[in-house]
């Protein structure tokens, strides 16, 4: 068995407030294989992001990681000091954001964001970064990448600039990118290039993806396996037919419930009743028990830590095979 | 078949977006002028839903601020029960036919005042149509249209950034209630909310439209919501309306080149590996938009004629299309 | 769903009044309060600012003499030391008196309620005619905007005190001489309110504009709102935050304003001192020996002066959404 690119053990992120400590991603095991896309899906608020920021280290102080480990190819990178964590942002861990208006400095012109980029961390020369960098844009499609290379940002409309973003993410050959919200700011068609084009690019370069999404429909034309995420926790993760067709917890048969599709036939959509619960108020025992319509006594005392079931890991008492179940 | 409700005849809007005159006078440019509505007309019949469908560009928000008053045509009419608003000069015809309208907009976030407590925003329509005057019976009413969204009458005395992003759509839509309207624009209520809180929303919109008789005017970029939500379905590109068809109709049968190309788009969540045409090209600037049909330079059946001449709207037994592919048969079914 | 037995709560028809001691509650938790509690800079600055306020409003009762009255003055006691006892009238004087017998306590107490009172109706002033300016600016937009803009620019580029002299001097010549005594405070006020509304304006445009375009804006519009009422009832609320930040170090500057127009002899007039009035007295003084006819007046302006500051930079920087 391969060692996984990411492996992240009981992961932990605590916010220090003055009204007390919030946890935000409590206690969360997930592995990442070379070259495998893994979907991270969540609501707002669910602690995907957080996860994200955590594994590049980019958490916003107070928030800090409280505990767990962050395993890059084997070795530890949370407790890297900051000189050494900078060195492997950008060279082993490339990262996407969501809004690539923002993502780009407007000062600056792409060509000159890319060749920093690369001359960071390779040896090339300013010349060979140059060619590099042509060469990139054209891999994620940029039409005449010679003369596109001086221009400015804004001089780029949407769906493009986040092309630049992936060629920014992949130039210096990462073993693993994040992609936090890849195509949530652009249009529908857009969106379609944009997911094709990141798909396509890590088979070519094996690179593992963490795709970070609310959008489902993104999870299931790209992603390989997908983590779902609830409350800070993982509720259900594993091969993405089997998550989405055959979803096991209840909060994902609530939510692929919840989905309006293009081939539906039924009225009414699924609605699952009330809502996530807020960090400073996350329930006893299992954090979705107040709106699950499978719950008893056990959920609300313990939570339940992932229980494998077939090629998934689910995190609910339903699939435990204790006999306590019943009670 | 009743008087359509809602009527749109030509509308178009253009917006000046020149430079300031002292600087295209020094720097010698000509007036930029973006064309964001052009000759977009439809109907909207008694207790129905018509979804208006588009990418950014495409002036659906406009169209929807164009119908509801805020903003005035260039050209083209609005008629609200035979009452066009832009040009009624009676204050008292204008206050009635106001009464009947109300909008629900995209972010829960800026719709409500964050300085107002949850009541008084409730309540502002009933005050500014003077439907009530006595403060209990008010306040009763208020209390009824938050039980009616499926909030907690003590509620009321919260402000917005008390409550999450769905409750405060639900007050948006408690207080788009309290006036009685008849009428619902919907500027994309629910792309703002999780997915989990947006089929609450959408359930409680279509309740409500069962219980008080509502016809909407859905805003959406969202073609899953959309086909849920509406009855009938117009799709606009640049400031076109290319085609309207019942909704059913177009999901199954879509005709005009880019719609194909908009359901082609939408992510497969059921994962049949439908095979896929690759999507052309991006949004033109809506500024220097293309010569003849907005669409020519994405289009797999562009020809000649589709570069020149603007297509004109053809309605028949299935529906409205704009397309010379589809009015010269060249078509693949 | 699982079903309970318990019946469910009465729940109320009418959502409840809101008490002003639920109010008062909300308050003392909120995070301001608690920023407030836990600086001491803001708390200090804040004490001292209330003692002079209480002070120099409670002059009539705790100040020995009435500095504002002839007649209560004794010209033997003039350039009494500080701690020494005055030759005409035989008390202690624990801050001196100045050339004419007035007791500098008294006068200093006397003094910082008159510069109290321009200081703070030529603010109230400064901030309705600019943040009106501001907001009908902000919202209507086009050559109304441009117009108050334009003046607002023309206005920044003097420097206050010139267009507060210039206002006087306009007023001197239009208000006939039998009235000046009175009328000169009122002048005073209206001159420095003048000069600084500009910055207002400048700020609530800026927020104006911002909330116009929001979509509670828009709402109150499709519901047929009158312009004034969404100006008055809808944005200001909500513009009203650096305002007040503004305000607070603008009474620090416009106390000090008052006081140089009254150091070059055209602020309020001499039989009614303020610390600024009594720093000029001073002044011609410090050569000669009698400092602390300067020294105690200058002192407690630059207290009154510091303290406002202190109050309004914590202010400024507990508002600010980004710090917290």
């Amino acid at each position: 068995m391969t060692t996984p690119v990411l492996s992240v053990r009981d992961l932990v992120v605590e916010f220090p407030t003055r009204r007390g400590t919030l946890t935000a991603v409590d206690r969360i095991s997930f592995d990442i294989a070379p070259g495998e896309v893994l979907g991270v899906v969540g609501e707002s608020g669910a602690g995907k992001s957080m996860t994200g920021a955590a594994v590049i280290g980019l958490l916003e102080p107070p928030g800090r990681i409280a505990g767990g480990e962050i395993l890059l190819k084997g070795e530890r990178i949370d407790n890297l000091p900051l000189e050494a964590m900078r060195k492997v942002r950008g060279k082993r861990v490339g990262m996407v954001f969501q809004d690539p208006l923002t993502s780009l400095n407007p000062l600056y012109r792409v060509g000159e964001q890319l060749i920093e980029t690369i001359q960071t961390h390779t040896t090339l020369t300013t010349a060979q970064a140059r060619a590099r960098a042509i060469d990139l844009l054209t891999e994620v499609g940029i039409p005449a990448p010679d003369k596109r290379i001086d221009a400015y940002p804004h001089q780029f409309s949407g769906g493009m600039r986040q092309r630049v973003v992936l060629a920014l993410a992949l130039c210096a050959e990462p073993e693993l990118v994040i992609a936090d919200e890849p195509t949530t700011a652009l249009d529908v068609s857009v969106q379609a290039q944009i997911i094709s084009l990141l798909k396509n690019l890590c088979k070519q370069h094996n690179t593992a993806v963490m795709l970070i999404t609310h959008d489902m429909g993104v999870i299931a034309e790209t992603a390989d396996r997908v983590a779902v995420m609830y409350a800070g926790r993982i509720a259900e993760i594993g091969p993405v037919q089997d998550v989405i067709k055959r979803a096991k917890h209840p909060y994902t048969q609530g939510l692929m419930g919840s989905i309006p599709s293009l081939d539906a036939t039924s009225d009414r959509l699924v609605q699952i009743p009330g809502s996530m619960p807020r960090l400073t108020a996350i329930p006893k025992g299992c954090a979705f028990n107040p709106r699950c319509p499978a719950v008893f006594a056990r959920c609300r005392e313990e939570r339940p830590d992932p229980i494998p079931v077939g090629a998934s890991q689910v995190a609910c008492w339903l699939h435990s095979s204790d006999q306590e179940k019943a009670a | 078949m009743s008087e359509p409700l809602v009527t749109v005849r030509n509308l178009s809007r253009t917006f000046d977006v020149s430079k300031p005159w002292l600087n295209r006078v020094l720097e010698r440019e000509e007036r930029r002028l973006l064309r964001a509505v052009q000759d977009v007309s439809f109907t909207i019949g008694k207790r129905e839903t018509f979804a208006l469908v588009g990418e950014s560009g495409s002036g659906k928000s406009t169209v929807a601020n164009m119908v509801v008053g805020l903003l005035e045509p260039s050209a083209g009419s609005v008629l609200i029960d035979g009452v066009d608003m832009a040009s009624t000069k009676d204050p008292a015809k204008l206050k009635a036919v106001r009464s009947k309208i109300q909008m629900i907009f995209q972010s829960p976030f800026a719709s409500l005042n964050p300085r107002w407590r949850v009541d008084r925003i409730i309540a502002e329509p009933i005050r500014a149509f003077g439907l009530m005057s006595d403060s209990r019976e008010i306040a009763e009413e208020v209390g009824r249209l938050l039980r009616t969204v499926g909030l907690d009458p003590a509620d009321g005395t919260k402000f917005p950034h008390e409550f999450s992003g769905g409750q405060r759509q639900r007050v948006a839509i408690a207080r788009a209630l309290a006036s009685r309207p008849e009428f619902i624009v919907c500027d994309e209520p629910t792309s703002a909310l999780d997915v989990s809180v947006q089929a609450q929303i959408l359930n409680l919109m279509r309740d409500l439209q069962d219980q008080y008789g509502l016809t909407y005017l859905f805003i959406s970029h969202n073609l899953a919501v959309v086909r849920h939500m509406a009855t009938r379905i117009g799709v606009m590109y640049l400031g076109r309306l290319v085609e309207v068809a019942p909704g059913r109709q177009l999901f199954a049968a879509p005709r005009h080149p880019y719609t194909r190309m908009l359901l082609d788009a939408v992510p497969d969540l059921d994962m049949t590996g439908r095979a896929r045409k690759p999507v052309l090209g991006e949004i033109p600037n809506p500024i220097t938009p293309p010569a003849g049909c907005p669409f020519n330079p994405r289009c797999p059946l562009a020809n000649g004629r589709c570069r020149t001449e603007v297509p004109a709207s053809v309605t028949d037994a299935l529906g409205t299309v704009a397309c010379h592919a589809v009015t010269e048969g060249r078509l693949a079914a | 769903m699982t079903m309970t037995t318990e019946t469910p709560p009465v729940v109320p028809a009418t959502p409840p009044r809101v008490t002003l001691r639920v109010r008062l509650a909300k308050a003392w938790d909120s995070d301001l309060a608690w920023s407030f509690r836990h600086s001491p800079v803001a708390i200090v600055a804040t004490a001292m600012t209330v003692l002079l306020l209480t002070a120099s409003l409670c002059a009539g009762w705790i100040a020995p003499q009435n500095a504002f009255d002839p007649a209560a003055i004794n010209l033997l006691d003039a350039y009494t030391k500080p701690g020494d006892i005055g030759m005409g009238s035989n008390t202690v004087f624990w801050l001196g008196t100045d050339n004419q017998g007035r007791d500098l306590f008294s006068a200093i107490l006397y003094g910082s309620r008159v510069s109290l009172f321009v200081g703070f109706l030529s603010v109230a002033f400064s901030v309705v005619m600019g943040v009106g300016l501001g907001l009908i600016s902000g919202y209507v937009g086009g050559r109304t905007d441009a117009f108050i803009m334009r003046v607002a620019d023309i206005q920044l580029s003097f420097p206050a005190i010139l267009i507060a002299l210039l206002f006087f001097g306009v007023a001197r010549g239009v208000i006939p001489p039998s009235h000046h005594e009175q009328m000169a405070i009122w002048v005073l006020i209206v001159a420095i309110g003048l000069s600084n509304w500009a910055q207002y304006a400048r700020t609530v445009r800026g927020s104006t504009m911002v909330e116009r375009n929001k979509e509670y804006v828009q709402a109150a519009r499709v519901m047929g709102r009158p312009a004034l009422f969404i100006m008055a009832r809808h944005v200001l609320p909500n513009v009203t935050g650096p305002v007040l930040v503004i305000a607070t170090i603008n009474l620090a500057l416009a106390i000090i304003e008052e006081a140089t127009l009254s150091f070059l002899g055209v602020g309020v007039p001499a039989t009614q001192p303020s610390l600024g009035t009594l720093i000029r007295f001073g002044q011609q003084y410090l050569f000669s020996g009698e400092w602390w006819i300067l020294f105690f007046p200058a002192l407690a302006l630059v207290l009154l002066a510091l303290s406002i500051n202190l109050l309004g930079d914590w202010l400024r920087d507990a508002l600010n959404p980004r710090l917290r």
